[in-house]
């Protein structure tokens, strides 16, 4: 069996006296599109944030193709950013920025590009969005999934292995919910990379996932195919499911 | 860099108070230490502070120009009638510059500058806090302290002394126009008067002044906003919180280095 591209082992994170990631251990496969549910308040973003090294853990530790991700210097820690790519829960596109500036500021403060590539790269990317017309807008001009699609853009376009997803359909309509989930795993499969998706939108996962694990109060419940956990015998993952499905 | 944060909602109020100064002292000490150590780390963002001393000396500028003409209109005014009464009247352009000079000009200049430039710091940096902007920027390997920090307070603390020459140069003009109206008084009498009172030591310690208070301006600014927490409700406090605490900063350092000027060059005093 091959080795886990992403091995989480034993994650522990606290705030003060909350206990939000109870020693959880995750093994995630190069091309997986790996779902963590949970309501909100379980610590699905921390434990995304703890891979990016935005948070410390407490304790465990996290494995990238076998390399200790904790504790890296500055200077390792922001070589292996420049091997992932994350989109925020608000996109978090840059305000004073137009979408082209958005999408080229990686790129121009990363990598060696000419600006013929730049240009070039900004253009088939945001095709691939779908949102080409969009280039010279400011991020108030545009809407949330609009928002969402631009923040997916410029995180696809250093062209990362691994892509992490902070609830990527939260806020938006249903249809433009399964329009980005959809996006969402055309791009993968295009670009070939692993995802990680924190998420609390079944029909999201229904499209994205081929395994998922839910997480509640720090601890993992279950994990399988969404199939098997929405089938699942266990009281909590048939009221969450439950609920979800009344909100869909 | 492990920044603490400050903590809210303690049940004595005095308690909360000393927690938060204390907390800030730290706070802040430790962000000027992390800001030498990344000020000469490569690259120099030599493009992002041209475009804050533009966008600082734009947005300021008006409101810098009415304060420098009406404070050296309004000083002369006031002096001459006390000067006056003890037949004294020629000394008025002397009094007036060395005023201006060494003390008001700077001081009001800086203030004003706090006032415009500290919230908007504060504002613009806390925004982007709390809407995830600068963890988008160290998840994309990018120094978010130096791009958003460093180049800031390097432009507050290159455009306040430049600033406060302009200020200086308006506010013996509007002296002058106050001199007019009130004595029959030319302006190359003026004039004279003026360069032959100021010495070479009026002129550098203000300027120095300026430097320092340019640097407060921005570091405040950056801290409030970079360490704010909170949401919208965040950004409003690291807004208003950082122009009270650099005003405070300017005064206390302006207090500090008035005494430092007169204990090193005592013919100053």
């Amino acid at each position: 069996m091959s080795k886990p591209l992403i091995e989480i082992v034993d994650l522990k994170k606290s705030f003060e006296n909350l206990t939000v990631l109870n020693g959880i251990s995750i093994d995630v496969f190069e091309g997986d599109n790996f779902v963590v549910f949970g309501q909100s308040g379980t610590g699905k973003s921390v434990l995304l944030k703890c891979i990016v090294g935005l948070l410390q853990p407490d304790g465990g530790d996290i494995l990238v193709n076998g390399e200790s991700i904790i504790n890296l210097s500055s200077d390792k820690l922001s070589e292996f950013r420049k091997s992932l790519g994350f989109l925020f829960q608000g996109a978090a596109l840059y305000d004073s920025m137009s979408v082209r500036e958005n999408l080229e500021f990686p790129l121009k403060r990363n990598f060696d590009f000419t600006q013929d590539e730049i240009d070039q790269k900004v253009i088939s990317t945001l095709s691939m969005v779908g949102l080409e017309e969009s280039v010279d807008k400011m991020p108030s001009e545009l809407s949330g999934g609009m928002r969402k699609r631009i923040g997916l853009a410029r995180s696809i376009i250093t062209e990362p292995k691994i892509m992490l997803y902070d609830e990527p359909t939260t806020g938006l309509d249903p249809i433009t919910s399964k329009e980005i989930s959809v996006l969402i795993l055309e791009l993968q499969k295009k670009l070939n990379m692993t995802s990680i998706v924190v998420t609390h939108d079944l029909l999201c996962a229904e499209i994205i996932a081929n395994k998922a694990i839910v997480l509640h109060n720090g601890d993992i419940i279950e994990e399988g195919t969404i199939d098997e956990l929405t089938s699942s015998d266990n009281k909590l993952l048939r009221n969450f499911f439950s609920s979800e499905i009344i909100k869909e | 860099m492990d920044i603490p944060k400050i903590k809210y909602r303690r049940d004595a109020a005095f308690v909360e108070k000393l927690n938060n100064f204390f907390t800030n002292i730290s706070g802040l000490t430790i962000f000027n230490i992390e800001f030498f150590k990344q000020l000469f780390s490569l690259p120099i963002e030599i493009e992002q502070i041209k475009k804050h001393m533009n966008e600082l000396g734009v947005k300021t500028f008006s409101i810098v120009s009415i304060m420098g003409i009406i404070l050296g209109f309004v000083l002369a005014l006031q002096s001459h009638p006390v000067l006056e009464r003890f037949g004294a009247t020629d000394f008025l352009p002397a009094t007036v510059a060395l005023t201006i000079i060494r003390e008001l000009g700077p001081i009001l200049t800086a203030l004003i500058f706090a006032g415009r430039v500290s919230s908007g710091i504060g504002a613009e940096i806390s925004s982007m806090r709390v809407t995830e902007q600068i963890d988008a920027m160290e998840v994309s390997a990018i120094n978010p302290f130096k791009y958003l920090v460093v180049s800031r307070v390097v432009a507050t603390t290159l455009i306040l002394p430049i600033l406060s020459i302009y200020v200086i140069m308006l506010s013996l003009l509007g002296a002058f126009v106050a001199v007019i109206m009130t004595d029959n008084m030319s302006f190359i009498y003026f004039k004279n008067a003026v360069v032959s009172s100021i010495t070479f030591g009026d002129l550098i310690p203000a300027l120095v002044k300026t430097v320092f208070f340019g640097y407060i301006v921005g570091i405040v600014g950056a801290y409030k906003g970079y360490t704010a927490d909170g949401g919208t409700e965040g950004v409003g406090r690291a807004s208003t919180t950082a122009v009270v605490m650099a005003s405070l900063l300017i005064l206390i350092v302006d207090m500090i280095m008035v005494k430092l000027t007169i204990w090193l060059w005592p013919t100053l005093g």
